[in-house]
């Protein structure tokens, strides 16, 4: 299964397994990891699941839809190129030790 | 006296509004015990997937729940799932559950909800008339569907509209009933509910407006037909019932607290009785936004005011006065509406309908009051910044696609 290593707000990495087709955000919620809120479950809603994906993945991930985009205007924290919601990234094998790191604060 | 640390909160009713007055009071600095009480048998869990991703398969309950259960116990909120709080001691300061436990309590929140409303009509307590609130309610609904061909929708809310969306995609023969001239009624404005309307009759979706359900007739104990107050009748294996909620307020009623459709508190969330809170879609509260009191069923208004709760309740009394927002997806429409349009005047349309992407701009003696988004997060997401802020560009900017929206809301 592949793995997400994520550094919380605290500093404190966490490395969990997310399976395949399962989000970024999940992954996040069903292990009790800090730094995501996730407001709206996941449906692009929100802006709440926000993270910074390291910038060695970012080439290895779909590019992110329109709707993602706009929302991330709304994100609490500073966006940054590196900026993407949880909740709209899925995993794949190929993404296997993914690194995510978590802002301050998500709203 | 005991120490501040050591003061007990229960929080009853697990779900948006409990798990996150539990959790923010904690972060608050709550230092003593923590009761979160449900009466529902799992974690506390997302709603708004059960009348979209969750009937069309493409959620699984087990990825519903809001927290994972390590995050009660790394937190030390002690969830007591399955569990009916049956009576309120104010002057004991205990609640008692319907097995008979009192647990007492220094603070004590109320996050217990709403139920459905059932139509008054013959054949409502026949197999295949669902309403839809809980996770229960939608597995039900769910593992009805493979039996059903035509289903009947009584209501044109957010709850109905986004259950005919996901039953027409999954191939069902869905007619909508709506006793008002328009949908959305209760909820939203009428631009918005005519545009609605419109894509659910393109996409398949029989919508009937004035019309309300006379009978539900059955065979066998089973939905067969909705007779209809013209007389017509609608084949309907099954009926899904959307025609708003009623705040639960037996409990704090009972223990002698106001409630006047809803449990009545101030902007702290707090009732009369300072011991005692009530939070979500179960209070009337001065809504900061609105300049008036009311009663909102939303997740952000469950969130944003039990985290000012959970605050208060750990003795940093917060008050609540985050902007409304509200979402919902049916078919390709992801609908985002801030503010709240109640009392406008005049509104501005922002791109071109046609295309199925645009806003739409509500205003009051030139005041933006509230912004409905079809396909346009950007706005949104803008519209939540401009009113949070209390700015308010004119009709006319809003009216001319080059305005910088985003630039207005930084600026």
């Amino acid at each position: 299964m592949p793995r997400i290593i994520f550094f919380q707000p605290d500093g404190q990495r966490r490395e969990v397994e997310a399976p395949v087709g399962s989000s970024v955000m999940l992954a996040a919620v069903q292990n009790n990891v800090r730094g995501i809120d996730a407001d709206c479950g996941g449906c692009c809603s929100c802006a709440t699941c926000h993270c910074y994906v390291d910038a060695a993945f970012l080439e290895r991930l779909p590019a992110p839809e329109d709707m993602e985009l706009e929302m991330l205007g709304g994100t609490a924290a500073e966006r940054r190129p590196n900026s993407r919601l949880g909740c709209q990234i899925a995993m794949t094998a190929e993404l296997d030790g993914l690194v995510v790191r978590l802002p301050d604060r998500q709203v | 006296m005991a120490t501040a640390g050591a003061r007990a909160l229960v929080v009853v009713g697990a779900s948006h509004a409990g798990a996150q007055v539990a959790a923010s009071a904690r972060a608050a600095g709550h230092a003593g015990p923590i009761r979160l009480i449900g009466e529902e048998p799992c974690l506390p869990y997302q709603r708004p997937p059960l009348s979209k991703g969750f009937l069309l398969g493409k959620v699984d309950a087990a990825t519903l729940p809001i927290r994972a259960a390590a995050f009660y116990r790394e937190e030390a909120i002690d969830l007591l799932p399955g569990t009916r709080v049956a009576a309120i001691d104010r002057s004991a300061r205990t609640v008692t559950t319907a097995a008979g436990q009192r647990i007492g309590y220094d603070r004590l929140v109320l996050a217990v909800g709403a139920r459905p409303r059932l139509p008054p009509v013959p054949g409502i307590a026949l197999d295949g008339v669902l309403a839809l609130r809980s996770l229960a309610d939608a597995e039900r609904l769910r593992e009805r569907l493979p039996s059903v061909g035509a289903a009947v929708v009584i209501g044109g809310g957010f709850i109905g509209l986004e259950v005919a969306a996901a039953l027409t995609a999954l191939g069902k023969r869905v007619t909508v009933l709506e006793a008002q001239d328009r949908l959305l009624a209760r909820a939203a404005a009428a631009p918005l509910a005519v545009h609605v309307a419109a894509v659910h009759r393109a996409r398949g979706v029989d919508v009937r407006l004035r019309t309300t359900a006379a009978r539900i007739d059955g065979a066998d104990g089973r939905t067969r037909a909705v007779v209809c107050d013209d007389g017509s009748v609608l084949p309907a294996d099954l009926v899904v019932v959307g025609i708003g909620v009623v705040p639960e307020t037996a409990l704090a009623a009972a223990a002698g607290l106001a409630c006047t459709d809803g449990v009545e508190v101030d902007r702290f969330a707090s009732t009369a009785d300072p011991a005692v809170l009530a939070v979500g879609d179960c209070c009337r509260h001065p809504n900061a936004y609105a300049g008036r009191s009311l009663r909102l069923e939303s997740v952000q208004h469950a969130v944003d005011q039990a985290k000012a709760a959970g605050a208060t309740a750990a003795g940093r009394p917060t008050p609540y006065e985050a902007v409304p927002w509200f979402w919902s997806d049916q078919f390709d429409m992801k609908l985002q509406m801030v503010g709240l349009c109640a009392g406008w005047t005049h509104h501005v349309v922002r791109g071109d309908p046609a295309t199925g992407r645009f806003s739409i701009f509500y205003f009051r003696d030139g005041r933006l009051l509230a912004i409905d988004s079809i396909n346009r997060a950007a706005e949104h997401v803008a519209g939540r910044r401009l009113l949070a802020a209390g700015r308010s560009p004119s009709a006319d900017e809003v009216a001319d696609e080059s305005f910088d929206l985003a630039a207005a809301a930084r600026a």
